[in-house]
């Protein structure tokens, strides 16, 4: 008697399943492998001469995650990418914050164009823009030549070890600006618009009504625009490898960067246990994501 | 109030001329002669206008072989994803089926596997498929994102129960429904996904960079940065700029006049 419902519930889930698998065979191929090989092979003493005999390695243990901690490079890279996240996050945020809030304080022409202008860049190729960023702030380029304009002798930015992070950084704003802009155009739409008046009514200055009650409306938002940010980041790799190769002396490399390093290096032992460490943080971040994304959704 | 406009636009054009900048740069760069670099490397006007750069560019720069590749690799990708994630979306959003949840948390951990964490076991995988300098394996671990998977999802979860369940009950299969109900429904959502994913396969960097390995194989941004590799030693700055305005190009012209669906697809996702 139970049979016919059986075997509906079961081709309802071939069915299902047969949806699902495009999809299937791409996640099961370069996402679920490689999670478990990476941890695998983090145990491991993997090298890039063993690419076609991967089961041929020796388990070595914690030993890569011990070489890391020992490792001052691994060390510098953790730190600076600590300042990538610490500095960029909040920086971007702040560019986002501001000019989401001027497009939304009335005015009506042009304010699809600005908003479009603001998101160029998001969607701009890094390769491209990055090479505009190293000829600009080049010993010879653009942005010594307007500082010589006004009389300063422009130092050469990407090849001090000072000076090399804060434009690497600089690069990492342009890029995700317009991201946070949008998500808080969208988040002001939940703060609504009568309380605002009202507040208006009972004497509050655009400042204080700024303060006292768009942001805290906003918090989910902020929130929602800090995590996603610092995902960002956190796996920052782009801007570095394309401006300055991590360098000088390192003071700009990332854990993404250190990673692809040791890949090139051929010691994929030692870059996969970094590459977890990031993931580790990453899946944190990106957890806390989600929990934030799932009331609107 | 009133007055506070004028201000408000002064604002923006100041912030808008900022981000620009760079784009006018560049473009202007890519239109100048190798002398009139050398006598002047920062100047903002070129003195003299040429389109040299461009004509080398395709003509011994091989650009033409790296524009074939890239939109070979964006047409692939593209492809994938409106099918993979149209497939997979309405399933997750419409379909009752066993393991549901698993299926949907696998697309969730895709969401935010860092790059980083994974590409050396996909660049094994792709070695063991024998992909490895191919089209097919740069286009491979971006043929059904997630994110297209999440879109889909999302837009389908809008669709009334009953348009399906009415076409149940006439007797058509899931397939036919999914075919004749929810695809000429879920225009907006394919639309989102096109976009995001020629977006994500065209101004992708660093696995085209480790599985091309032979110029013949280059999509556009590994060949610019290899072109910009080359010329460094002649300090060909034109042509570089050039190979950088070929590159951005055709995203900034697609996103100049579907702003709508990219906005519409951060908006819906939270996500970038």
């Amino acid at each position: 008697m139970g049979t016919p419902r059986v075997r509906r519930t079961r081709s309802h889930s071939a069915i299902g399943w047969a949806f699902l698998l495009p999809f299937g065979i791409v996640f099961l191929l370069f996402t679920a492998v490689p999670i478990v090989a990476s941890l695998a092979t983090s145990l491991t003493d993997m090298r890039s001469t063993d690419l076609r005999t991967p089961l041929g390695v020796d388990f070595v243990g914690l030993a890569n995650y011990l070489t890391l901690l020992g490792d001052d490079r691994f060390v510098r890279s953790v730190l600076n990418t600590v300042v990538f996240v610490v500095v960029g996050v909040p920086l971007t945020m702040l560019a986002g914050f501001v000019l989401a809030l001027t497009l939304d304080s009335g005015i009506r022409r042009f304010r699809t164009t600005f908003r479009g202008l603001f998101y160029a860049p998001v969607v701009t190729n890094v390769v491209s823009v990055a090479l505009i960023w190293q000829y600009a702030f080049n010993q010879n380029g653009t942005v010594n030549e307007v500082l010589a304009g006004l009389g300063f002798a422009g130092p050469n930015w990407l090849g001090d070890e000072h000076l090399a992070m804060p434009v690497v950084i600089l690069l990492g704003i342009w890029r995700n600006f317009g991201t946070a802009m949008l998500l808080f155009l969208a988040g002001f739409q939940a703060v609504p618009e009568s309380v605002i008046e009202a507040a208006a009514i009972d004497g509050a200055g655009p400042l204080r009504r700024l303060w006292s009650i768009t942001i805290p409306l906003l918090m989910p938002t902020t929130l929602l625009v800090s995590v996603l940010l610092s995902v960002f980041f956190l796996q920052v790799f782009d801007e570095p490898y394309l401006l300055t190769g991590g360098g000088p002396l390192g003071s700009t490399e990332s854990i993404a960067l250190y990673t692809y390093d040791q890949f090139g290096f051929g010691n994929f032992g030692v870059s996969s246990a970094a590459s977890y460490i990031l993931l580790v943080f990453v899946v944190v971040f990106s957890a806390v994501q989600f929990r934030l994304l799932r009331p609107r959704s | 109030m009133r007055t506070k406009i004028p201000l408000l636009y002064a604002g923006l054009v100041v912030a808008a001329g900022l981000t620009v900048l760079p784009f006018i740069w560049v473009a202007s760069g890519s239109l100048r002669g190798m002398a009139d670099f050398q006598s002047d490397p920062g100047a903002w006007l070129p003195s003299a206008l040429t389109l040299d750069n461009y004509a080398k560019l395709f003509r011994t720069a091989g650009f033409g072989g790296y524009l074939t590749n890239s939109l070979a690799v964006a047409a692939l990708t593209v492809a994938g994803n409106v099918v993979g994630g149209a497939l997979a979306g309405y399933a997750l959003a419409k379909l009752e089926f066993r393991g549901k949840r698993i299926a949907f948390a696998a697309v969730l951990v895709a969401l935010m596997m860092p790059f980083s964490a994974t590409f050396v076991p996909q660049f094994m995988v792709t070695v063991n498929l024998g992909l490895i300098d191919t089209r097919l394996g740069v286009a491979l671990p971006g043929l059904v994102l997630p994110i297209s998977v999440f879109i889909v999802r999302q837009y389908a979860g809008s669709i009334p129960d009953e348009l399906l369940e009415a076409a149940r009950i006439d007797g058509a299969g899931e397939l036919r429904i999914f075919r004749s109900v929810f695809l000429p429904l879920a225009g907006p959502a394919l639309a989102t996904t096109t976009i995001m994913s020629f977006l994500a396969s065209w101004n992708s960097f660093i696995w085209p960079l480790i599985v091309a390995q032979q110029s013949a194989t280059y999509t556009l941004p590994v060949g610019l940065a290899a072109t910009r590799q080359a010329a460094q030693n002649v300090t060909d700055y034109g042509l570089v700029l050039a190979g950088a305005v070929v590159v951005m190009l055709p995203v900034l012209v697609v996103f100049g006049f579907l702003q709508r669906y990219f906005v519409q697809g951060i908006a819906a996702t939270g996500l970038k």
